[in-house]
């Protein structure tokens, strides 16, 4: 037992779940050392700190070296946590508000300080490198990326909010109803909302789009139509642990109708994991719209989108120009990154139980 | 555990999946019939802006254009009980070859992008449980988060900047080079790219799973169990932490299945990849309705195969489960 010295001592942990378990099996490595001299705390027997005060030096070890520390590091056990962990739990939504508030001000300031319109090309200085005129670097087309991109991002950010609100009353309603009519009614509706999820969300995208042939309005109706499920299920579920409270009962008794037990009761109830949901679903309502617009099927080229923007950038990236790539994408993940970010503090906020899921 | 539990799980499943089958291509007939979509121009192509309005109204009577989509529904239902999905404009051929021609494409570049990504999720999965804290672990959740961030068609066009154009180790596009014979060789070379990209697309989610159960297995009473007769660590770790875990694995993958052709699509269209899900695109960008309503009810179909064979698996591997519950 060459190693013993290493591994004898437990770690210092404080958030220990198995705090019984180590103490008692620390005890029985007692047997091995001299009694602890009578220097073992007599209050603190019932703290894993207890054996390590009396640790032995290397040299007195156990005759026949038969004793393992039970409390060494093992496979799934946390290694000591570093102050940064905590911390930047405490930051996320910090940073995830201020990524957000920084490409938002980008977004709209950009444009607005640029005295040109991103739409003009300038052959001759197609597909330019990032440089001092051009941050961003251009476009085959010569367009400046740097304005460009803030149009996208502001175009795409503006669809997912309006999709994300959309589909989040849609999904409210339908699943309030289903929570709340109960029977016949929810059964129906959970299949429909099986049904829809059962095709690819991007397939179901593709077939409306396609068929409603693009533009702004398809990809919006693509979106809203694909993504009201999940705020559908959790709002249901959300009514159906409502219904059976209390204040549902002191309302009924009181002679509420079951209209407005759920307008005065339920839906109030249930807006906070609604909204949450909403702000979940941004990130995935800016991945579907980009990924529409960059197979050519979503917003019209003139529309510039950050998906727009990537389409284009699978030509200068064939050229050589990562920069018409880099940029664009680089602002799509921040974004996600920001909004996924503050979503998941909230979710922490406001459901303690599921903090260790999602460590994002 | 006898095979008829099973069976008839399977067999339940499979009643279930005829009314989603039905809803779901209904619901395609009547999104056309509400969009601006004409089926005649469709069909026509190019020739419905040369042809006179009486040759059209001749022609979509005698193709049954006209009729209510529930008839047009009808039509189509009884076509496809008897094999024929129809002709796909876009690609001048019928849909049924269409689908056997790309399918087996379509399937090799998943089954190898699965196979990397399941193989990448258990390896470091393990090792960053393992390890909990440690700096493989940091590192692997942190590029797993960052890489669930990235669109699928933005990490094919930088493999596409790096190792097609910048420094010119692999093709890019296509199955194989322009005019070569389909050849293993050839294949491989092309497969590449877009598997590592597929891939590696899928798994962030599958790896973080698998890290995630194997802590929870890790702190479970046969885990201490284990311990506490003295087995050597590796042998608690794989032997008795992990079949645990990676029950909820098969689950994980069969609900995946949906995002598995989502990327698909991307990929394919981002590599030119000749399969099925490239094909969606096609006809999409054609609004070829035949091909594009027989490609969403395949791609339904493997959503809901990939959820039974999940059960399936789930029931067979784990006995306290209930096949037929």
């Amino acid at each position: 037992m060459a190693d013993l010295t290493d591994t004898a001592r437990p770690t210092e942990e404080g958030e220990r779940t198995d705090t019984a378990r180590a103490t008692g099996e620390g005890r029985v490595a007692e047997p091995g050392r001299p009694a602890g001299g009578g220097r073992l705390p007599t209050g603190s027997t019932s703290t894993v700190d207890a054996p390590r005060t009396t640790d032995p030096a290397p040299g007195e070890e156990p005759a026949g070296g038969g004793w393992i520390d039970a409390a060494r590091p093992r496979a799934g056990m946390p290694r000591r946590r570093g102050p940064g962990r905590a911390g930047w739990a405490r930051l996320r939504p910090a940073v995830g508000l201020g990524l957000l508030a920084l490409l938002v001000g980008y977004a709209v300031l950009v444009p607005w300080l640029a005295d040109f319109d991103p739409r003009i090309t300038d052959y001759s200085a197609g597909l330019s490198a990032p440089s001092a005129e051009h941050p961003f670097g251009t476009d085959p087309a010569g367009r400046d990326l740097l304005v460009r991109s803030a149009a996208g991002l502001r175009v795409s950010l503006l669809i997912a909010a309006v999709c994300a609100v959309v589909s989040t009353l849609i999904g409210t309603l339908v699943g309030a109803l289903s929570g709340v009519a109960g029977g016949v009614v929810d059964q129906i509706v959970m299949r429909l909302v099986d049904t829809v999820n059962a095709v690819p969300h991007l397939l179901l995208g593709i077939v409306i789009v396609a068929l409603y042939g693009g533009g702004l309005p398809a990809v919006i109706i693509s979106i809203t139509l694909t993504h009201w499920t999940s705020v559908a299920r959790i709002v249901r579920a959300e009514v159906l642990s409502l219904r059976d409270r209390e204040f549902v009962d002191a309302a009924i008794s009181g002679g509420a109708s079951r209209w407005r037990v759920t307008r005065r009761h339920l839906l109030p109830a249930v807006v906070p994991q609604a909204a949450l949901a909403a702000v979940l679903m941004l990130p995935h309502a800016v991945w579907h719209e980009t990924a529409l617009s960059f197979l050519g099927l979503g917003l019209a080229p003139h529309e510039a989108s950050i998906g727009i923007l990537l389409d284009e950038a699978r030509e200068a990236t064939m050229l050589g120009g990562w920069w018409a790539l880099v940029f664009p994408s680089a602002l799509l993940v921040v974004a996600t990154l920001g909004v996924a970010a503050c979503g998941a503090a909230w979710r922490d906020r406001l459901t303690p139980r599921r903090r260790t899921e999602l460590a994002l | 555990m006898t095979v008829t539990p099973i069976a008839r799980l399977v067999l339940r499943r499979a009643l279930l999946a005829v009314p989603v089958l039905v809803l779901v291509s209904v619901a395609i007939f009547a999104l056309a019939a509400a969009s601006p979509f004409d089926p005649l121009s469709a069909y026509l192509g190019d020739r419905y802006l040369t042809m006179d309005p009486d040759d059209q109204a001749r022609l979509a009577a005698q193709l049954g254009f006209d009729d209510p989509w529930p008839q047009r529904y009808l039509h189509w239902a009884g076509d496809l009980l008897t094999g024929d999905l129809g002709t796909s404009v876009a690609l001048r051929q019928p849909v049924v070859d269409v689908i056997v021609e790309r399918l087996p494409w379509t399937i090799l570049l998943v089954a190898v992008a699965l196979l990397m990504a399941m193989s990448t999720a258990l390896v470091l999965g393990v090792w960053s449980a393992w390890r909990q804290g440690g700096w493989v672990d940091r590192a692997v959740t942190a590029f797993s988060h960052a890489i669930e961030g990235i669109p699928p068609f933005v990490v094919a066009l930088g493999a596409i900047a790096v190792f097609g154009v910048a420094l010119s180790w692999l093709p890019v596009a296509g199955l194989t080079d322009a005019g070569a014979p389909v050849t293993f060789a050839q294949v491989a070379r092309h497969l590449v790219l877009p598997a590592l990209v597929l891939g590696l697309s899928q798994t962030p989610v599958l790896l973080l799973h698998v890290r995630q159960s194997l802590l929870t297995a890790l702190s479970d009473d046969h885990v201490a169990g284990a311990r506490a007769r003295g087995l050597p660590e590796a042998r608690v770790v794989l032997r008795h932490a992990l079949p645990a875990a990676l029950l909820p694995f098969t689950t994980l993958l069969g609900a995946r299945v949906a995002e598995i052709v989502t990327g698909a699509v991307l990929v394919e269209e981002v590599f030119s990849w000749p399969g099925a899900a490239q094909a969606v695109v096609r006809a999409a960008v054609a609004v070829d309705f035949p091909l594009l309503a027989a490609l969403t009810l395949l791609s339904t179909i493997a959503v809901l195969v990939g959820s039974l064979l999940a059960d399936v698996a789930y029931a067979l591997l784990d006995p306290r489960v209930a096949a037929d519950g």
